[in-house]
């Protein structure tokens, strides 16, 4: 159950918040899942829309299982969709939602009634049937919304901005748990998200999107290491942008500093402000250019070095990507 | 609780306090305002009709002509509000789903029957509807009279009750998530389905409410109606209008009799629709 896009464009005339896509092509490898990431703007939502039938792409193709199933309309292409708002029937009880694909599909009622609460028990809401989604957390009405959708058995699950709702330590443990039932119920899965953190834990395959057009697709180890352009190296991990002649650019945790004892040259640079956060600590240093760069190094290891804000350091970028300048515009 | 929560609590009360002018005075306030608008005009009214004793006041407010008022007031007012509860509601709906060039206009037109005295309206539903106007004459050859009959009494309480359920879906619907009609596609739903199963079950609470005030409205409506119903007793004769008639022919009992009548009846009218709200809204939770 793989499903596959081939060169699909979408535009809105006039003004609104959708973003357009401009010829993508992508493939999301069957029982799998995988993320489609990019910045705010960047059409990912609009690509969604268009798999799952919500929005009708101007040019190209929808392929679910190597079946063209673009001209099929929303509620005959058994996808399962999960939106960032819940969308919840709220006057429904959750057993009543969950159930509500199954009715439509005039399944008997005892086996509905088996299978809500088979799927109640997956979410780990077993308790809950009665309740109205008014009554639950956030982080409970998700799990909700996910049970509706695997309610009809999809061939597909497309996830839009799932946790974006939630608060991080939420977010952080229904990933975990998303992981498991994946695990469990390996269902082909679509996430948009525009956080690299969850695209990577979550999925071995990113599309990583751009204003309409991908920028680089791959898994979370190729498109980290090996960003196939500036956009890329730019976006994923926080990366500074160095002065000179080629695009290049470090991360902030590749980047070295040591006390400065006399040296000078290019390489010496001020400590201008520093954070603790936690088991790191973060610094802004000024570089002889101009440039100011970020960097994380671990807190055991900063407090090592005895450095201080205003301190003369050393820096030494360890992993630099570069590109050749014009190659790509951003 | 822990030991804390007492002052917590009492603290939470002092800074509630300072939002709003206490309790006792808003509560006094609102009763006597409540008590000299409303009740005291409608306590004279009850006094005044039981001068006449019961008997008096069962004759005066039983008497053939008063029961087919009765009859023709609270039937139009019921069939308006049905109207307008469907066609308010598709009105609404419309305004709020398709944009379309001159929505603002057509927004502030709905109001127009809040705004314009009623017997302007009046003159010019008659003057539309007339045999002789521009859609009297082509439904009176189809054998359909509107003005001069029952009939034309429910287009003018349609007229004046429209903007009550306008104004009380329309909220509703503006608040509505898209997503919850789009869950409802993926999953399988037609559009009829995801209507009936998605829409209206958040829509009709605000559909009653906007029902009870067309009807309220639509019993209590005088000024479009005297034109357009041609006033015949027995047969087109408002309650309210009979009441005018009767003070104009100084028959002050009489008239306040009918009056405590249709009093009653519209109180538990709404008494009536109230609970089918609360029961609405129990259905819910």
């Amino acid at each position: 159950m793989s499903v596959e896009g081939i060169a699909l464009v979408k535009h809105f005339g006039g003004e609104g918040e959708v973003a357009a896509v401009r010829g993508v092509s992508f493939q999301a490898p069957a029982g799998r899942i995988t993320s489609l990431l990019g910045p705010s703007g960047s059409g990912k939502s609009t690509l969604l829309r268009m798999v799952a039938g919500l929005e009708k792409p101007d040019a190209g193709t929808v392929h679910i299982d190597g079946r063209d199933v673009t001209r099929i309309p929303v509620r005959e292409r058994e996808v399962g969709f999960v939106f960032q708002s819940y969308a919840l029937f709220r006057h429904m009880t959750v057993a009543d939602n969950v159930a509500f694909g199954l009715r439509i599909r005039k399944r008997p009622k005892d086996a509905i009634a088996k299978k809500v609460s088979a799927l109640l028990d997956l979410v780990q809401l077993g308790e809950y049937g009665h309740r109205l989604p008014d009554e639950l957390s956030g982080g409970q009405r998700q799990r909700i919304a996910l049970a509706r959708a695997l309610a009809t058995e999809p061939r597909v699950l497309l996830l839009d901005e799932p946790f974006g709702a939630l608060d991080t330590k939420v977010r952080v443990e229904l990933r975990e748990w998303l992981l498991r039932l994946h695990e469990e119920l390996p269902v082909t899965t679509l996430l948009v998200t525009h956080d690299q953190e969850e695209a990577f834990e979550l999925s071995e395959h990113v599309v990583l999107l751009d204003a309409g057009t991908v920028a680089q697709a791959g898994s979370p180890t190729e498109i980290y290491e090996r960003p196939a352009n500036p956009f890329v190296a730019a976006f994923v991990g926080g990366a500074n942008k160095l002065a000179g002649d080629r695009d290049a650019f470090v991360r902030p945790q590749d980047v070295g500093v040591r006390k400065a004892h006399g040296e000078d040259g290019d390489h010496v640079a001020i400590v201008e402000r520093l954070v603790r956060i936690g088991g790191y600590v973060k610094l802004s240093v000024a570089m002889k250019d101009g440039h100011t760069i970020t960097v994380q190094m671990p807190k055991h290891e900063f407090d090592e070095r005895g450095i201080e804000r205003g301190d003369r350091v050393l820096v030494d970028l360890r992993d630099v990507k570069t590109f050749p300048r014009g190659d790509y515009a951003i | 609780m822990t030991p804390e929560a007492p002052p917590l609590t009492a603290r939470r009360r002092a800074t509630c306090r300072g939002v709003l002018p206490g309790f006792g005075l808003s509560l006094g306030y609102t009763l006597t305002y409540l008590g000299v608008l409303v009740l005291l005009p409608l306590g004279a009214l009850v006094l005044r009709a039981s001068s006449l004793g019961p008997a008096g006041i069962l004759r005066a407010a039983t008497e053939e002509r008063a029961l087919a008022a009765y009859g023709l007031s609270f039937g139009a007012a019921l069939v308006a509000a049905l109207v307008n509860a469907l066609f308010g509601t598709l009105v609404a709906w419309v305004l709020i789903r398709y944009p379309f060039p001159g929505r603002k206009l057509v927004d502030a037109i709905v109001d127009l029957p809040f705004a314009l005295p009623t017997a302007v309206a009046g003159i010019a539903l008659t003057a539309v509807y007339a045999p002789t106007g521009w859609l009297g004459a082509p439904l009176a050859g189809l054998g359909i009279e509107v003005a001069f009959t029952r009939v034309g009494v429910v287009f003018a309480l349609v007229f004046v009750g429209l903007p009550f359920v306008v104004r009380t879906v329309q909220p509703v619907l503006e608040a509505l998530d898209p997503h919850v009609e789009e869950a409802s596609a993926v999953l399988g739903a037609t559009r009829l389905q995801t209507f009936r199963a998605v829409i209206f079950p958040e829509l009709w609470p605000a559909m009653l409410t906007g029902f009870a005030l067309a009807f309220a409205r639509g019993v209590g409506e005088y000024g479009s109606v005297v034109f357009i119903s041609g006033n015949m007793p027995h047969r087109t004769e408002i309650a309210p209008l009979l009441i005018v008639t009767k003070l104009e022919q100084y028959d002050y009992d009489g008239a306040t009799a009918i009056a405590t009548v249709m009093l009653g009846v519209s109180f538990l009218a709404l008494l009536g629709i109230n609970a089918a709200q609360r029961l609405a809204r129990r259905a819910r939770t």
